[in-house]
């Protein structure tokens, strides 16, 4: 019985797949019979509708946002830039186009051929852009001559303009064509091929605030390329705009100090860690990155001993020299090595074994206490200090100002310095330390580096007395119509513990520097203000005696650190110059020339004739922007130069 | 592991089909993505690397005995419910739709498996199943709660699409089992009344617009309409002979949306016109009765019951997306087995093959 039914079920379900089959065939020959009405019957139709069937989607890129300082001047903006661009399959006859083009406009034909050339065999609707940067002037013709030019459109695209030209320029970094690299990054994902991104600085890294989202049209064309209407349409949204923590006129000054000297400086509000200023010296034009670089100028660049595309103050590592005798001092007033009273008594040389160790002064400083070996800078004092204290509690010494890593700053690629230590050398090469390196490192000399960055956090933390900030350069974002997206919250990182005592006695001693007569920073001095610091002078190669025709590659650094005022401080400051040779004679009068222009900058404005006009650009902490354009395109000068550099 | 004899008894109608119409859906592909700006590999390659890898999956497959599936069935079943609820869960978002599952090393859309897997469990709840002059309403009820679950889980991502289709694959197979005149007249009765309430609660209204714009194209001439008006005036132009390979103006001038992937067939039609279409859609017919073919000569019902299964899979995905371009049917995110771009299509339509495959094999096993 059971087979039975198992059998019949068999047959039936075989039945049941003939019915299905004939179904399936039904359902395919009605496919087939609505392609017949489609494909046969309705052709013309469809052929006529496909022919007139133009509509193009043009995409809008969306407007980069704004980079201002810290009072609202705007430091990067955009400005519609006009190019030439024909859409291939509108044009009948190109050489007859190319003609007509160069004898309106009187643009040179054969350029524009190879440009055209260059981009055949792309998609015939794409538009190949022939010239940029079109005038008005050009514009209109085209305009005027519609008719005549079919398929001839001009396009219109915000370029990045820097209003400072170079200030700021490694700050600000540049834009240019996101790369087939960059697009496989996740950074990228969402990215098309053609894209303007940051490659660098600010641009860079809030590369994703300032963007915005590009937006499109879909516009429907008559077959001579004239728009009929727009058909759908979405708005790009502009980026946001970065206000930084940068103060324009104080780094435009900051900045002229430097000259053509090669260097580095860092200003850093004590209290916040905010940085004011941020110098990389020489600078470059970032407006010319966005276009095609022309060569001489790339070449020049590349060929300048100088470096002038390097961030030296967010990646330049040099050994502090005596700037990091401050690390050592409080290393022995914390290991109770040292007080006030301990003195050295320097004749000019140190010996260690076999080795001698020189002082910077051959003749010696004599007798010598804390405050003397700061203000003199003597090394003999430190070479004794740093042969009882030993490399590893030197570096634990600076690790307790967060050297040796990188701070936080908003920028890529910040590095971390390097701070040695025993396990350190092991590590790195395999060997043991020995006690004749330490005698260098305390110094601020063997292996030790630092960054600029690094340089003015360590000096505004002695100046606070132990609170390290977080280095910052973006105080807020905001939106297009002006409100606040993020703020930077100021952020403390770590803490730096001393004795009130240790720090004492270390400001103290560099006050002496710029102070009191002997002292090395005295050119740092300001009338009204009281400023402390220390020079550093840091050896790039070991060379002996006559520093006459030494190539410059090989001179030494010229460092200088400072703080000020020295009873409430406000703001530190790191200038390293590149191959300087003497931190008191280089590098002390750009930190002084900086400490004047912000001390001035903080007097009430002065009130001369030709400068009223051009004043009002707001105050400082209120100034939030509205309105792009009532903003001022070009950095003013508020304040006068730096006219005070004392001795 | 493999029979010797099985290979002796390879199905090669099925196999001929299947590589035929995948060299005319990466030739199709080729065209379709000229005017693309393409940054890596070019997608006709890519595709080819998904055939290749599908037929990998599909030889798979065939190697093992499909009366293994009998036992894993419910197991599957089982495992496929907790990911799509994990999709509901955990699930990645692409498109304001969460269908995909990150797993870590590589991301898998449960919905997508369960259109095999729906078809696998009602196979083996069918082959246990014995009625005599079609199936009645109580002994459909518990068929109907095995496909509700996933069905509803999927409608939820919301994937209408895949939820459609995986209710069609099991339709087809309650058809095939056989069904009492009662049975149809009740359901149509409860369907329709159903059917509203689904319509005015359920329905996202961007998928209300697609069947809106189904009935009247020129309701929006930009939104989903669009789609069905380019569609069809590229398919329409082509004419009898189509305007030739790479000169598709619609397809190259990019007025076609998803052109390689869910609108590649229209692409097809406007270069080939209605002699290649009908050359395709001969191809496509005989794969699916040949599908048929070898379900009726399986001597066993689970096998015939997986055939049938796995021949509706691609038959609806042949109707709804060749209908949908040429405008029979609403816009739904359907590939074309073989044809359109895509590596999920690609595996989960070879393993129906490696399925197919299998069962013909193993025909003279019995």
């Amino acid at each position: 019985m059971k087979e039975r039914r198992f059998v019949r079920e068999l047959l039936e379900s075989k039945q049941r797949i003939l019915v299905l089959s004939f179904v399936v065939g039904v359902v395919f020959l009605f496919l087939v019979i609505r392609l017949w009405h489609l494909q046969i019957l309705q052709t013309e139709n469809y052929q006529a509708m496909s022919e007139n069937n133009r509509l193009r989607f043009v995409p809008v890129a969306a407007s980069r946002g704004t980079i201002m300082d810290r009072t609202g001047k705007i430091l990067v903006n955009n400005r519609p830039s006009f190019s030439l661009a024909i859409i291939p399959q509108e044009v009948k006859d190109k050489e007859a186009l190319l003609t007509l083009l160069s004898e309106l406009l009187g643009l040179d034909r054969a350029d524009m051929a190879g440009r055209w050339e260059k981009s055949m065999g792309r998609a015939k609707y794409y538009p190949i852009v022939l010239a940029s940067n079109l005038t008005r002037d050009h514009v209109e013709i085209v305009e005027e001559n519609r008719l005549r030019l079919p398929g001839v459109e001009i396009e219109m695209k915000p370029v990045r303009e820097y209003s400072g030209g170079e200030l700021a320029a490694h700050l600000l970094g540049y834009i240019g064509e996101v790369s087939e690299k960059e697009l496989d990054s996740e950074d990228f994902e969402a990215y098309n091929p053609g894209d303007y991104i940051g490659k660098n600085g600010i641009e860079r890294a809030l590369e994703g605030d300032l963007h915005g989202n590009d937006g499109g049209r879909q516009l429907e064309v008559d077959a001579r390329g004239r728009v009929l209407r727009t058909v759908s349409e979405s708005y790009p949204t502009v980026g946001s705009s970065v206000m930084l923590t940068i103060d324009a006129s104080l780094q435009k000054q900051a900045e002229l100090a430097f000259g053509d000297q090669a260097g580095a400086a860092v200003v850093i509000d004590v209290n916040s860690g905010e940085i004011l200023a941020f110098v990389s010296n020489p600078g470059f034009d970032p407006s010319l990155f966005s276009g095609r670089l022309p060569a001489d100028i790339w070449q020049g660049y590349l060929n300048d001993v100088r470096h002038p595309l390097e961030n030296k103050a967010l990646s330049g590592q040099y050994p502090p020299g005596s700037t990091f005798k401050m690390i050592t001092a409080l290393a022995g007033l914390q290991n109770n090595l040292i007080n006030d009273s301990t003195t050295v008594n320097c004749n000019g040389s140190h010996k260690l074994g076999t080795s001698t160790f020189k002082c910077w002064n051959k003749k010696g400083h004599g007798v010598t206490n804390l405050r003397k070996s700061l203000r003199e800078s003597c090394d003999v004092f430190y070479y004794e200090l740093g042969e009882k204290l030993g490399v590893d509690k030197i570096a634990a010494a600076a690790q307790a100002f967060k050297l040796g890593t990188p701070l936080g700053v908003e920028l890529l690629n910040e590095r971390s310095g390097l701070i040695p230590t025993a396990e350190w050398k092991q590590k790195r090469f395999g060997k043991r330390w020995y006690r004749g390196e330490t005698l260098p490192v305390a110094i601020g000399q063997g292996a030790v580096l630092l960054t600029p960055i690094q340089l003015a956090s360590m000096t505004a933390t002695i100046a606070n007395e132990g609170t390290i900030y977080r280095p910052h350069l973006v105080k807020r974002i905001v939106d297009a119509d002006g409100r606040t997206l993020r703020e930077t919250k100021t952020e403390i990182i770590g803490t730096a513990s001393f004795s009130k005592e240790s720090f004492r006695l270390v400001k103290q001693g560099m006050l002496a520097v710029v102070n009191e007569p002997g002292g090395t920073g005295s050119m740092a001095r300001l009338y009204d203000v009281k400023v402390a610091g220390k020079t550093g002078t840091s050896q790039v190669v070991k060379l002996r005696d006559s520093k006459q025709g030494i190539p410059y590659q090989y001179r030494d650094h010229a460092l200088f650190v400072a703080f000020a005022p020295f009873d409430n401080p406000e703001i530190a400051v790191a200038v390293v110059i590149e191959h300087g040779e003497h931190g008191g004679a280089a590098a002390a009068p750009i930190a002084g020339r900086i400490l004047r222009t912000y001390f001035d900058g903080k007097k009430p404005p002065r009130k001369e004739p030709s400068e009223t006009a051009k004043e009002e650009s707001g105050d400082e902490d209120t100034v939030t922007v509205t309105d792009e354009k009532e903003m001022p395109a070009v950095v003013k000068e508020v304040r006068p130069p730096g006219d005070a550099v004392h001795d | 592991m493999i029979d010797r004899r099985l290979l002796t008894n390879i199905d090669w109608v099925l196999s001929g089909l299947v590589v035929t119409i995948c060299l005319l859906g990466i030739l199709n592909i080729y065209s379709a993505t000229t005017p693309y700006k393409i940054v890596g590999t070019a997608y006709f390659i890519k595709q080819f690397y998904w055939m290749l890898l599908g037929m990998s999956i599909s030889l798979a497959v065939c190697s093992v005995d499909y009366h293994i599936l009998e036992d894993l069935s419910y197991w599957l079943y089982g495992l496929l419910l907790f990911l799509l609820l994990a999709v509901l869960a955990v699930g990645r978002q692409s498109m304001g739709a969460t269908r995909w599952l990150d797993l870590g090393l590589f991301t898998i859309q449960p919905s997508e498996l369960m259109k095999l897997v729906i078809i696998v469990a009602f196979a083996r709840f069918f082959n246990n199943f014995q009625s005599v002059g079609g199936l009645t309403i109580k002994e459909v009820l518990l068929p109907l709660g095995l496909l509700a679950l996933p069905a509803a889980l999927i409608m939820k991502q919301p994937d209408l699409g895949t939820a459609t289709l995986v209710m069609l694959i099991a339709l087809s197979m309650v058809i095939y089992v056989g069904l009492r005149w009662s049975t149809i007249i009740t359901f149509t009765c409860i369907t329709i009344p159903m059917a509203w309430i689904g319509w005015a609660f359920m329905l996202r209204p961007y998928q209300k617009n697609r069947v809106l714009d189904f009935l009247d194209p020129e309701r929006s001439r930009l939104g989903s309409g669009y789609h069905i008006i380019q569609s069809k005036i590229a398919v329409g132009s082509g004419g009898f002979a189509g305007k030739g390979f790479v000169k598709g103006t619609q397809s190259q001038l990019r007025f076609l949306p998803e052109q390689h992937t869910d609108f590649a067939f229209s692409v097809f039609a406007e270069e080939w016109g209605f002699i290649g279409c009908l050359v395709l859609i001969i191809l496509y017919l005989s794969l699916v009765l040949w599908g048929l073919n070898i379900a009726r000569r399986c001597n066993d019902r689970f096998g015939g019951l997986l055939a049938v299964g796995v021949t509706a899979m691609l038959f609806w995905h042949i109707v709804i997306n060749i209908g949908m371009v040429i405008g029979l049917f609403p816009v739904v995110g359907v590939p074309l087995p073989f044809f359109s771009y895509g590596g999920t299509s690609m595996i989960t339509s070879m393993v129906g093959i490696g399925l197919l495959q299998n069962i013909s094999m193993r025909r003279f096993m019995f």
